[in-house]
């Protein structure tokens, strides 16, 4: 099973709940859009998908 | 899409939950960034799966209020109807299909102000209704009213010199009204919150589920309260567990959001009894 942390940018309205509690520092927000920061080390613990309030961003699961 | 009826893990992926529960084709909603409102619809998403509620046979009633666009989102029969009534309606519904599962989604002025009566009498009958609060403590749609729920003092754009009425507590009222089960939720602790309203959906009887929500655009800024960040990390360093708080001195507990279940008991339920009756009076007349 693999899993990828996904960022659906158009639904995002840039709060900064995910980036603020995400316990890596592995988000951050730009001209009002989340964006990953680059090798943080997300551990995609699912925190930033529960607490999103615009469901827009959130760990795909997919085969292989 | 996978089948996803029988999955029983307490976390549904978000992209499942919006493509089995919600209406995606008006999503991204109209809540402003950082409403807490939307976080507690997915947590009542999850909590539909859990408690593995047929959808079509769920009605999701609101009333008037930025709590009240939930109902649009959620895929299952819907209602929208006039401010405070929600639960008025909803009462309708469970007397007509008991069978029904029926969850309101109301707000602190739509359920305590203007639905206050509503909402007692629906408790002290213990009829089988779920109701969810998004508790902003203001009237957000409105333009930032002050609500029942609003802190003494704090501001509102009707309390421009500060709120000199005391607040309700929706969760206390509601069982000193007779609720069965009562329970208070924040958004900080969403999968929590998702747990305790799959509680109240389980419940047979009349549920409520008084769910500390985040208002950054009115409540939020007539009072200070920073951004929609600053608030919910205000909400991690105030709520304490109902359990731990027993522990805990009134002193030390003011100002705190105790959540958790407050109250789950048994007592008939109202439509049951109604049909009983119905019963009882159709066999007198043979
Ligand atoms: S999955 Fe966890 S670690 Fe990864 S970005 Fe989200 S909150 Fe941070
Ligand atoms: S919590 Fe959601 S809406 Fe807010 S910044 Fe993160 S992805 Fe965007
Ligand atoms: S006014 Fe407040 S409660 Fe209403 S959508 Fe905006 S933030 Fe949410």
């Amino acid at each position: 099973m693999k899993r990828d942390l996904i960022i659906n940018t158009e639904w995002c309205k840039g709060c900064g709940i995910c980036a603020a509690f995400c316990p890596k520092g592995a988000l951050k927000v730009v001209e009002e859009k989340v964006q990953k920061v680059e090798g943080a080390g997300c551990v995609l613990c699912g925190m930033c998908e529960q607490r999103c309030p615009d469901y827009a961003i959130y760990i795909k699961e997919s085969e292989e | 899409m996978v089948d996803m009826t029988n999955v029983s893990k307490n976390t549904m992926n978000t992209a499942d939950i919006i493509y089995k529960y919600m209406r995606p084709e008006h999503l991204p909603h109209i809540w402003c960034p950082g409403c807490g409102n939307g976080i507690i619809l997915r947590a009542i998403a999850q909590a539909m799966e859990n408690a593995k509620i047929d959808r079509n046979k769920t009605v999701l009633v609101s009333g008037i209020g930025c709590s009240s666009r939930a109902a649009g989102y959620i895929d299952c029969n819907s209602l929208h109807t006039t401010h405070g009534r929600a639960i008025a309606f909803a009462t309708g519904i469970k007397m007509a299909h008991p069978e029904l599962e029926v969850i309101v989604i109301t707000g602190d002025g739509d359920s305590s102000a203007i639905g206050g009566n509503h909402l007692i009498h629906a408790a002290r009958r213990n009829i089988g209704l779920t109701v969810v609060v998004m508790n902003n403590n203001i009237y957000g749609m409105t333009g930032g009213q002050y609500s029942p729920t609003t802190p003494h003092l704090e501001y509102g754009t009707t309390a421009p010199y500060g709120n000199i009425d005391q607040p309700f507590d929706i969760a206390e009222l509601a069982m000193g009204a007779g609720a069965t089960f009562a329970a208070r939720g924040a958004v900080y602790h969403s999968a929590l919150l998702a747990k305790t309203i799959e509680k109240g959906i389980r419940h047979k009887g009349f549920s409520i589920i008084d769910v500390a929500s985040l208002c950054p655009t009115y409540y939020g800024r007539k009072n200070k309260k920073g951004s929609a960040v600053d608030m919910m990390r205000y909400q991690k360093d105030n709520t304490v567990m109902v359990e731990k708080a027993k522990t805990m001195t009134e002193e030390e507990l003011n100002g705190k959001i105790v959540i958790g279940v407050l109250r789950d008991k048994e007592a008939p339920e109202y439509s049951e009894e109604y049909a009983k009756l119905v019963e009882k009076v159709k066999g007198g007349n043979k």
